[in-house]
């Protein structure tokens, strides 16, 4: 059901983990819906993004897509990381399976949320950078069941 | 395929060999249709009958009493629909719990979009029905109880003597998807006042794809397939020959060998449930420990999510599953983890281990420790884990 490239990343997730003092950190998701995304970014002075790391609690798609969205970032400018897109991460990893699109948006939401978190704390504005929804799942209702 | 160690016995079973054997012939040789009226003909539906009476002597029941059908759902939809069909003018009350597999809670759904009202009873956090709301639920215009022998995910046994004492009390109909329970626990229809029950073959190592339905003399049930006199002309269609034969076979084994495969399973369950619980921290065992299927093994596990866990135990060549909502295709977890009144993110990290006689001790090992590492892996990755340390610190 997954491509090799999200097996890869499932097995073996790039940059697990926490940086302290980080420049921003963004959580998203919920338990409820079984993923929550975490992103740290660690930003040098230049607006470069020097360090990225992440938890993850969710699926196979959940873990691959974070492990990916943090080698998309790692080394972009602010501006650049802003482009790292659902589908910019989807198609790196050789796509997902219809169900699990949503993993991918995740990730977006999670970089996005610790840009947000960044330009908070440094009382900067990032070009194009909105304010992320803390649960990208609301407003999303299941399939109407056809008997 | 490499050697792997298959926990996933509630799913499906490994086709026995003797049944594999029994089923040849007619395929190769005995191909006749029993409706037909030359020898190879009456070959197949002489076998056709002595596998009904076989099943029948297993449930107490008479041998016109079983229906063969293509499984376990076909059986839950057939009681269902055309129980509802036929005593439709007696009432339209239908009462079954919040815990049934999809095949009855989806057919319920179905008779309620078609003017039927459906009560669905509580079940207690170990998935054990509440008999005083399932009595107090009975109204003037109920028709029918359906209420599982035992749960599919948390191997929760149902009272179903008890049940159906109430049912027989209050003149209502029971039924029972007894899935799970058939040709594992013993049953007996009349002692337990069953009126219709459903099983499947592959449960309990026979072939896919067929099953059958008991309906008690008497009970009023509309055709299911119509066309040929197949069935006593309820379920039409020319009988699947082969699948009756191994049914029958798995049949024959599994109440033959009933005690000494329980006393297999309990070993490797208890064995797992014991190890697990001691050295897997933040873990819950799913259902009730006394009244539970004899192969039945569910935990969760907070902090994670199952179908990670699923992969990873796929990696290691460990068969399982999982009530997490991934692996289900809906965004929720499983119906029956949330009825039992699990908190969504614990229902999401639920690993089920099904065992069967042919496992060993040392594959419950083997799993054990794989469990440990991913378990331990996962919590490593998860944000809900670093919160909960965190908070444990301060």
């Amino acid at each position: 059901m997954y491509t090799e490239k999200v097996m890869d990343h499932f097995e073996h997730p790039r940059n697990v983990g926490e940086i302290e003092n980080a420049s921003g950190v963004g959580t998203v998701g919920n338990a409820k819906c079984g993923d929550i995304m975490r992103m740290y970014l660690d930003i040098d002075d230049n607006g470069i993004i020097r360090d990225c790391k992440f938890k993850t609690f969710g699926c196979g798609a959940a873990v691959a897509t974070s492990s990916m969205a943090t080698e998309l970032v790692k080394g972009k400018s602010v501006q650049e990381a802003l482009k790292v897109t659902n589908k910019a991460v989807m198609e790196a990893l050789d796509g997902l399976p219809p169900v699990k699109v949503h993993c991918s948006l995740l990730a977006e939401e999670a970089i996005h949320a610790a840009l947000w978190d960044y330009a908070q704390k440094n009382n900067i504005k990032i070009e194009g950078l909105v304010k992320p929804k803390s649960d990208i799942h609301e407003g999303e209702e299941a399939e109407e069941e056809e008997y | 395929m490499g050697k792997f160690i298959y926990l996933d016995n509630a799913a499906t079973t490994k086709t026995a060999p003797e049944v594999v054997s029994a089923m040849l012939p007619y395929f190769t040789d005995n191909y006749g249709n029993p409706s037909s009226i030359y020898s190879i003909g009456g070959t197949a539906k002489g076998v056709v009958t002595k596998a009904r009476e076989r099943i029948a002597g297993t449930l107490g029941a008479k041998s016109n009493e079983i229906y063969f059908t293509a499984g376990g759902s076909e059986s839950d939809n057939w009681a269902l629909v055309a129980t509802a069909e036929a005593y439709g003018a007696k009432g339209k009350h239908i009462i079954t719990s919040k815990i049934e597999h999809h095949a009855v809670l989806h057919t319920c759904g179905y008779l309620e979009k078609r003017g039927y009202e459906v009560t669905y009873i509580d079940v207690d956090e170990n998935g054990i029905i509440k008999l005083d709301e399932l009595e107090k639920a009975i109204r003037k215009d109920t028709i029918l109880i359906s209420v599982m022998f035992a749960n599919n995910e948390i191997g929760t046994i149902q009272p179903i003597k008890e049940i159906g004492a109430i049912a027989k009390k209050h003149g209502v109909l029971f039924h029972t998807d007894a899935v799970q329970a058939y040709g594992h626990v013993p049953i007996n229809v009349d002692e337990m006042n069953i009126d219709m029950l459903s099983a499947s073959g592959h449960k309990f190592h026979g072939p896919k794809g067929i099953g059958f339905l008991y309906i008690r003399t008497g009970v009023k049930i509309r055709s299911f397939i119509h066309g040929g006199q197949q069935e006593r002309g309820r379920r039409a269609g020319t009988e699947n020959v082969t699948g009756i034969v191994g049914m029958e076979k798995a049949v024959e084994l599994a109440f033959a060998h009933m005690e000494e495969n329980t006393k297999k399973q309990r070993e490797l369950r208890d064995y797992l449930i014991r190890r697990i619980k001691e050295e897997v921290p933040y873990c819950r065992l799913n259902g009730d420990f006394e009244r539970r299927l004899p192969n039945n093994v569910n935990y969760s596990f907070q902090f994670i999510e199952g179908e990670s866990l699923l992969i990873m135990l796929d990696m290691k060549g460990i068969c399982a599953s999982s009530g997490s909502a991934c692996t289900s295709g809906s965004l929720d977890p499983s119906h029956v983890l949330l009825s039992i009144g699990l908190p969504h993110e614990i229902a999401h990290g639920s690993l089920r281990l099904t065992v069967s006689e042919e496992n060993t001790i040392e594959e419950m090992d083997t799993v054990v420790a794989a469990v440990k590492e991913i378990v331990d892996k996962l919590r490593n990755m998860s944000p809900l884990y670093e919160d909960f340390i965190k908070r444990q610190d301060k």
